[in-house]
Parts: C-alpha cells; sequence; structure tokens
C-alpha cells in the first residue's frame, strides 16, 4: 500500500528553522513505521536522520512524535496508523537533527535520582541477598523502563518547566526505593521531595498514554508521593 | 575541514554493553579501592549506553548454583563443551562455568531483579542444551529477570557506571585502531553529532563492539549491530578466529528476524510442522525442543525443505497454546508482546509463525582467558589490546553458543578482560603516537564525505544485495558451489562499495556517513566467515556443509585464523584446548 509521510526536518549545518518535507513510500500494513521512515532514507533521501538500533522496542532509541502521539517508531506498525503519516522529533528537547533530539539533559535527570542500588551492608559472602517473590513484584512495573523518552516529552507540566524531574527519572527513583534491598530511600527523597520533584506531577497520564512499555507512571509517581506524606 | 580533538586515558574502551561496561566498572572500582582515586577510563559508544544490544537478550543468564535441582560448574564446563560441538577451549569454558557462579552474585549483590524462588533465592530455569549429569536430562540452571534478562543486566551496570562515576563518550564511531612499534596506542573515533575527529591516546584498549548480524537479511540483531571492532582489528593485522562459526537461532518472527527466546521451550513450548507434529522429537529425543540451537535450525530446514513447512512455506509454528495464561502471563511477557505486536495474534491462543534467525558470532578477536588479543597460532599477545563479549573469541562457545551463556560470557569475560587492564596500565608507561595516527580515518572519512552529491551507487542497494546473498549462500546449509559463488559476489561488492556515494554532505549527526562506514565493516566480517567457511570441508555446530555433512576430527579439531591479505584472506590454524572433555559424537 501506498503511505504519505510528511516529516518535520531541520539541518543544523543550514537551516534556521525546521520545515515539513512530504515522501511517499510503498509499504506493508504490516510493516513498521521504522521500516517507513528507513525506505526513504536507503531508496529516497539519505540526508533524513533518526536514532535507531533494536527495531523490536526495547532499546528505546527511536521515540518519536507519530501523528501527534510519542510512540516508538520500531513498536508502531503501517497497518494501526493508516496511510497519512506526520512524523516530528519529541518536544521538550533541543531539536539536533531531523527527529534526533538532545537527550543529555535527560539522563543528567535520570542521574540525579542516584539510579543504582545503595546499600552499604556488605553483601552475603557466598550467596545472593534473599528478595521473596512477593517483594519482587513489588517494583517489577518500574524496572521496565528504556530510558525512551517518550513519557517525560509528552508531559505538559514538563514542557513548561524544563526543571521538571519528569516521569522517567521518578520511574527510575521508584524502582530503587521499592526495592527490598536499596537502603538509599532517603537521599532519593530529599531530591523527590521538591517542587521540580514529584510535586510538579499534576496527574495528566500522558506519561502512561506514551509509554511503550506500558508501566503504570503516574501510579508510580503516586507512590512515592504517599511516601513523602507519610514520612 | 575537519577539527581534530586529542585525549589522554589510561583506558580506553570501545562499546558500552555489558562486557564493555562490567570491564569499565572493575576499572574505576579496582583504581578506587587500591589507589584511591577516581580511574582514568574513557568508554566510547557509537549509541547511548543504554541502547547497547545486550538489552535485547531475553532468556537468561546461566550458573550452577543449584538453586532448585543439584547442579555442578562441571555439569555445565560439559554442556558447553559439547554445545560447542568440541571446538570450545576447555580451559576456557572451565574458567566460565567455574566464575559464572559468583557473577551471578556479583551482578545480585549490584542489584539485579532476579526472579526468585518462594524462599528468596535466585530463580533457575531449563534452558536448551543445559543438562544434569553430563547430558543425561535438562536442568534448571537458567536464572532470569521475567524474559528480559538483558534488559535487567544492562540497566544494572551502566547504572554502577553511573555510581562510579565512568567517563563516556556517548555516539562516538570508532574510525580506527591504533598500532605502532608492536603496541596498542589508542583510537580514532568520529564524534557523530558534531562531526569532529578525535583522537584517544591510552596505554590499553578494551574492545567490546558485538556482532555482526546484520551482515544476513533476517537477524534478530540491532542495526547497530555491524561487525565494527572485528573490521576494525582485522585491517590492522589482527586475524579473525572462527568466523564460520555464525548461530542461526531456530526461533525468529517469521519474515522479520525478531527473537522469541529459547526460554518459551524451555517453560514447555513446542516446534511443530504443517501436520502439528512434534518434530523434534524425532531428531533429538532425549532434549526434544530443547536442543541446541544450530541442531534446531538445521532441522527446521530440514522440515521445510521436506515439505513440512505451514502451507509447504518456509516457516514452522511455536506452540505456546498448552502453557497457561498464567506461565505465559507471568514468565514469557515480552516475547508475548512481541507476537502481539508483530503478528497481531495471541498467544495463549494460536500458533507463532517462526523461522531461523542470525543471532550470534562465536567468532571473532582472538584472545586469551584474560582478554589479551591472540595474533597467531603460537598465541602471541598483542600489548596493550584486549577484546570481551561477542566480539572476542576465547575461545568459549567453539562451533556453537548455547543459550544463556552469551551473557555470562559478557560478565565473566569482561570482568576478567576489566581486571588484567586495571593491572596492566598501572606497570607501564604511555608510548607515544605514531605522527600519522589520523591518517588512514581521515582518509576514509574524506573519501565518503566527497562522495556526498556526486553520482554513484547507494549504500543501502549493496548492503541488501549482501544480506541477500549472505542469507542465501552463507547461511544454515552451505556447500562449495554456494561458498564459491558467496566469494566472488563478495569481490564485486566490495568493488562496488569503493564507488559508492553517499547522499548527506553535513557536518552533523551524519547518519548516511555512519552507514556508509557500517557497510565496509560488514564487508570485511563477511570476508572472513566465507573464507573460513568455505575452507573447511566438515560440519560442526553452526557451521554446516550438505557437501561434507560430517563431524572430521582428524582434520579439523582445530581453530580458524582468519587474515586480511592484500589478494583475498590467509588462513591459518591454531590447536583447540582439551583437557576434560575428550572429543565425542554430538547426540542429544
Amino acid at each position: 500500500m501506498q503511505v504519505h509521510l510528511k516529516i518535520r526536518r531541520f539541518d543544523p549545518d543550514k537551516d534556521h528553522k525546521s520545515y515539513w518535507q512530504e515522501y511517499d513510500v510503498e509499504v506493508d500494513p504490516m510493516d513498521r513505521i521504522l521500516d517507513a521512515l528507513n525506505q526513504v532514507k536507503w531508496t529516497q533521501d539519505g540526508t533524513l536522520t533518526y536514532r535507531r538500533s533494536c527495531a523490536h522496542g526495547v532499546c528505546g532509541s527511536d521515540a518519536m512524535l507519530i501523528n501527534g502521539r510519542n510512540r516508538l517508531a520500531c513498536k508502531v506498525l503501517i497497518r494501526d496508523v493508516g496511510n497519512r503519516l506526520q512524523i516530528e522529533p519529541m518536544r521538550g528537547f533541543n531539536v539536533i537533527k531531523d527527529l534526533v533530539v538532545d537527550m543529555d539533559p535527560f539522563f543528567a535527570k535520570y542521574r540525579a535520582v542516584q539510579p543504582f542500588l545503595i546499600n552499604d551492608d556488605p553483601p552475603p559472602e557466598h550467596g545472593e541477598r534473599l528478595q521473596s517473590p512477593e517483594e519482587r513484584a513489588v517494583y517489577d512495573d518500574t524496572t521496565k523502563c528504556i530510558l525512551c523518552g517518550a513519557c517525560t516529552s509528552s508531559c505538559p507540566p514538563f514542557w513548561n518547566n524544563p526543571n521538571f524531574l519528569g516521569p522517567a527519572a521518578i520511574v527510575n527513583a521508584h524502582r530503587f526505593i521499592f526495592d527490598s534491598r536499596d537502603h538509599g530511600t532517603t537521599d532519593r527523597l530529599a531530591v523527590l521531595d521538591q517542587r521540580e520533584g514529584v510535586w510538579r506531577c499534576r496527574t495528566v497520564f500522558n506519561c502512561v498514554d506514551a509509554c511503550p512499555r506500558d508501566i503504570d507512571i503516574t501510579k508510580a509517581i503516586g507512590d512515592i508521593k504517599r511516601l513523602v506524606l507519610m514520612q | 575541514m575537519t577539527t581534530k580533538h586529542y585525549h589522554r586515558h589510561d583506558a580506553i574502551i570501545v562499546g558500552a554493553g555489558g562486557a564493555g561496561l562490567y570491564a569499565a566498572i572493575e576499572v574505576a572500582q579496582k583504581t578506587a579501592a587500591e589507589l584511591g582515586r577516581k580511574a582514568d577510563v574513557a568508554v566510547l559508544s557509537k549509541l547511548y549506553p543504554s541502547r547497547s544490544h545486550t538489552g535485547a537478550a531475553q532468556g537468561g543468564i546461566c550458573a550452577a548454583l543449584g538453586n532448585l535441582e543439584e547442579d555442578h560448574w562441571e555439569w555445565h564446563m560439559f554442556d558447553t563443551v559439547k554445545g560447542g560441538d568440541y571446538l570450545v577451549d576447555q580451559d576456557a569454558a572451565e574458567i566460565l562455568a567455574r566464575e559464572a557462579i559468583d557473577a551471578i552474585y556479583d551482578l545480585e549483590h549490584r542489584g539485579l531483579p532476579f526472579n526468585r524462588t518462594p524462599e528468596g533465592k535466585i530463580a533457575q530455569r531449563r534452558f536448551g542444551g543445559h543438562t544434569r549429569n553430563y547430558g543425561e536430562a535438562p536442568v534448571r540452571r537458567a536464572c532470569y529477570a521475567a524474559d528480559r534478562t538483558g534488559h535487567m543486566i544492562l540497566q544494572t551496570l551502566y547504572q554502577q557506571c553511573i555510581k562510579y562515576d565512568v567517563n563516556f563518550f556517548n555516539e562516538f564511531q570508532c574510525l580506527d585502531l591504533l598500532i605502532d612499534d608492536g603496541v596498542v596506542k589508542g583510537v580514532v573515533a568520529l564524534d557523530v553529532r558534531r562531526g569532529d575527529l578525535h583522537i584517544f591516546h591510552g596505554k590499553a584498549v578494551l574492545f567490546a563492539t558485538g556482532g555482526y548480524g546484520r551482515v544476513f537479511k533476517i537477524t534478530s540483531n540491532a542495526l547497530a549491530s555491524t561487525g565494527d571492532g572485528m573490521a576494525l582489528a582485522y585491517r590492522r593485522g589482527v586475524p579473525l578466529e572462527d568466523m564460520e562459526m555464525y548461530q542461526f537461532h531456530p526461533t525468529g518472527i517469521y519474515k522479520m528476524g525478531i527473537l522469541l527466546s529459547e526460554a518459551a521451550r524451555g517453560e514447555g513450548g513446542i516446534l511443530r510442522n504443517k501436520d502439528g507434529e512434534r518434530f523434534m522429537e524425532r531428531y533429538a529425543p532425549a532434549l526434544k525442543d530443547l536442543a541446541p540451537r544450530d541442531m534446531v535450525s538445521r532441522y527446521i530446514y530440514k522440515e521445510v525443505n521436506e515439505g513440512r513447512g505451514i502451507g509447504g512455506q518456509d516457516y514452522v509454528h511455536l506452540d505456546l497454546t498448552h502453557l497457561g495464561k498464567e506461565v505465559i502471563d507471568e514468565k514469557l511477557p515480552d516475547i508475548t508482546d512481541f507476537a502481539r505486536t508483530y503478528l497481531g495474534i495471541e498467544p495463549i491462543t494460536d500458533l507463532i509463525p517462526i523461522q531461523p534467525t542470525a543471532h550470534y558470532a562465536m567468532g571473532g578477536i582472538p584472545t586469551d582467558v584474560d582478554g589479551q588479543v591472540l595474533i597467531d597460532r603460537n598465541k602471541t599477545v598483542l600489548p596493550g589490546f584486549y577484546a570481551a563479549g561477542e566480539v572476542a573469541c576465547v575461545s568459549v562457545h567453539g562451533a556453537n553458543r548455547l543459550g544463556t551463556n552469551s551473557l555470562v560470557d559478557l560478565v565473566v569475560f569482561g570482568r576478567r578482560g576489566g581486571l588484567h587492564m586495571a593491572n596492566y596500565i598501572r606497570h607501564v608507561e604511555l608510548a607515544p603516537l605514531p605522527a600519522d595516527a589520523t591518517d588512514r580515518a581521515e582518509a576514509e572519512l574524506a573519501r565518503l564525505r566527497d562522495s556526498a552529491g556526486q553520482p554513484g551507487e547507494r549504500v543501502a542497494q549493496i548492503r541488501a544485495e549482501l544480506q541477500q546473498s549472505m542469507m542465501d549462500l552463507c547461511g544454515v546449509e552451505r556447500d562449495e558451489a554456494r561458498l564459491t559463488r558467496m566469494s566472488a559476489i563478495l569481490r564485486e561488492l566490495r568493488e562496488r562499495y569503493g564507488h559508492a556515494a553517499i547522499s548527506d554532505a553535513g557536518q552533523s549527526f551524519n547518519s548516511d556517513l555512519v552507514e556508509a562506514l557500517e557497510l565496509g565493516y560488514l564487508l570485511d566480517c563477511a570476508e572472513a566467515t566465507v573464507a573460513g567457511a568455505l575452507a573447511r570441508q566438515e560440519s560442526r555446530g553452526a557451521h554446516f556443509r550438505e557437501d561434507f555433512p560430517d563431524r572430521d576430527d582428524a582434520n579439523w579439531l582445530k581453530h580458524t585464523l582468519a587474515y586480511r591479505g592484500t589478494e583475498g584472506v590467509v588462513l591459518d590454524y591454531k590447536p583447540v584446548t582439551i583437557t576434560r572433555f575428550e572429543p565425542k559424537e554430538r547426540k542429544y
């Protein structure tokens, strides 16, 4: 089937502003949006630039705005969106080129919540720290985050306040706060219990819609708000 | 005019997947503990680290913990050796099996969220080729985090790198390895975002750049898996070992190559032909669908060739319908997601169409058990050069890799490489760079940049032909005629590559330029693979010759070393290290 693509372009070496460019491709309904982009790049316009790697929704490289929604280009099929596609870079991040945005501030916020196990007790000499299946289940959801940025870049409070930690950073803090082996809750809550921490969340739920891993993000942010209030 | 930047670091690691990150953590932690200061290590990655292909690994990471049933590292070692069809260097296999145990505990101590037993210990499940008591029956050896073990390992290791404040250079494409006076001195890389050239001058370089699945049309590998490290080493005179040993994983989504983990069969999934028959029962009576991957892939091809593919076509079915919703949702959630997303089917009730997909390179840059690169049949070390992970050939996987052994390979040998490198850099002086350090990289960049907008063939066209012909002529089933034809095609493709033109003339984030560089790496990897396959007149593990269908230990119990010559590939061979297990017939 024929699909018409309208893609937002920007070349930092040449352009002052971004603009639309349109292409037509012949694809199969079961092809991914990424396959359509590849077809443009590989047969029509080699300058079209986007990040991609795994091509099956696990690495998080190709999050972009597709027909107004943040999706992973490799996880959406043509048949799910139809034959007219509008593709743009994610909002709220500076555009480097075409669909490639500057993810450095996003990763800086991730680092700000100390996203690593904090436990200064010596681990067992032989063997694992024990954790029951029930304890493991508590934080299972937030272990799924692939740091694609779809959530944070679909969040209106983030658009208004770029200093907001954002859903992704908070999700990754949650993953450790609710891991029975972690002892860093106090340190992390100090970062999260701030105006630009969890309290910037207005429960819009755009993040939940955007998350390609179906993480219950707003609930996770709520869990932390509750924890702060109960302290 | 390309701006050049100079960096000086003691240790330079290229690649930020499991092996590269673990090596970085070891260098960082050891330096902090013993010298009380931050390690001087730089990690270069063509992707943001969390995008690395380690994150796509699904099924598990194995070790003889014995948490659910009796297990011993000796059994694991045997399974690895037999699984590799006796091409495995057994000293390496012993280290893998022994050190896997501590490696798993180390990962857990760093926070890896393994699935747990009711008692709170790390849960383990069955996996292809892993047995108790030297082949008696399947054993529960694979530790796992749902079916996204690789994702969890990659995340955990990246998090630890953040904890130890490791220095990253993200979206840097490595262009050249600097060897001078018989010693490795650094690398040259392109900052993809800005288009500038960077020289990294150091005492040691570790390559952890992964595999080259993108040389084949149907592959489980990421688009970034283009054999960069293997090609760069090969171009500088380092041989590539056992490249003809390339594994096709039996269960990729039909036509897409997307991996459906072996864990599905570990939980009880069954392969069925057009008659609904569990055909693996005929071919491997003891292990059936949990026979090693190379065998299952060949038998799928056999069923298809003999007309028993579904609808007479080139695929079979994976049947999970008898596992029940609970098992599927809890133990195989990601695989289920793939089937739903990409096929629109429901594994709880529908059969899944699958075909073998190019998956893993057993071969690569030869190393010893400490990750030091060896450049000839006498195992001569190239000082300052290390390799770990899929890019390396220790050889711990021989002619075929068992599932869950790759993640443990990354951890065990990534750590060992890091540790050895951390010691090495303390005892050597920094050697000066050659005057022409950037010449080769600059020439290659100039040729490609100058081609932008000029008439010339598209890189994508050449690449597509490479991928299709490698799939047809150097895939699961090989013979002399096909491999000879493939050699000729490669010569032609290389010639055409020399005259190809890119479209993007830009400095900033030129992915057109990067894809052109990557095609060069793929051609090098393909060349070494085809040469090794054509020369090896036997069938062993993943290398199957229809014209030489039997294993021939008398003549071929040896490792291939492929050197880039001026007139084509030059082959040499080195012996296999055999310690505990004499080669026997490989039956399951």
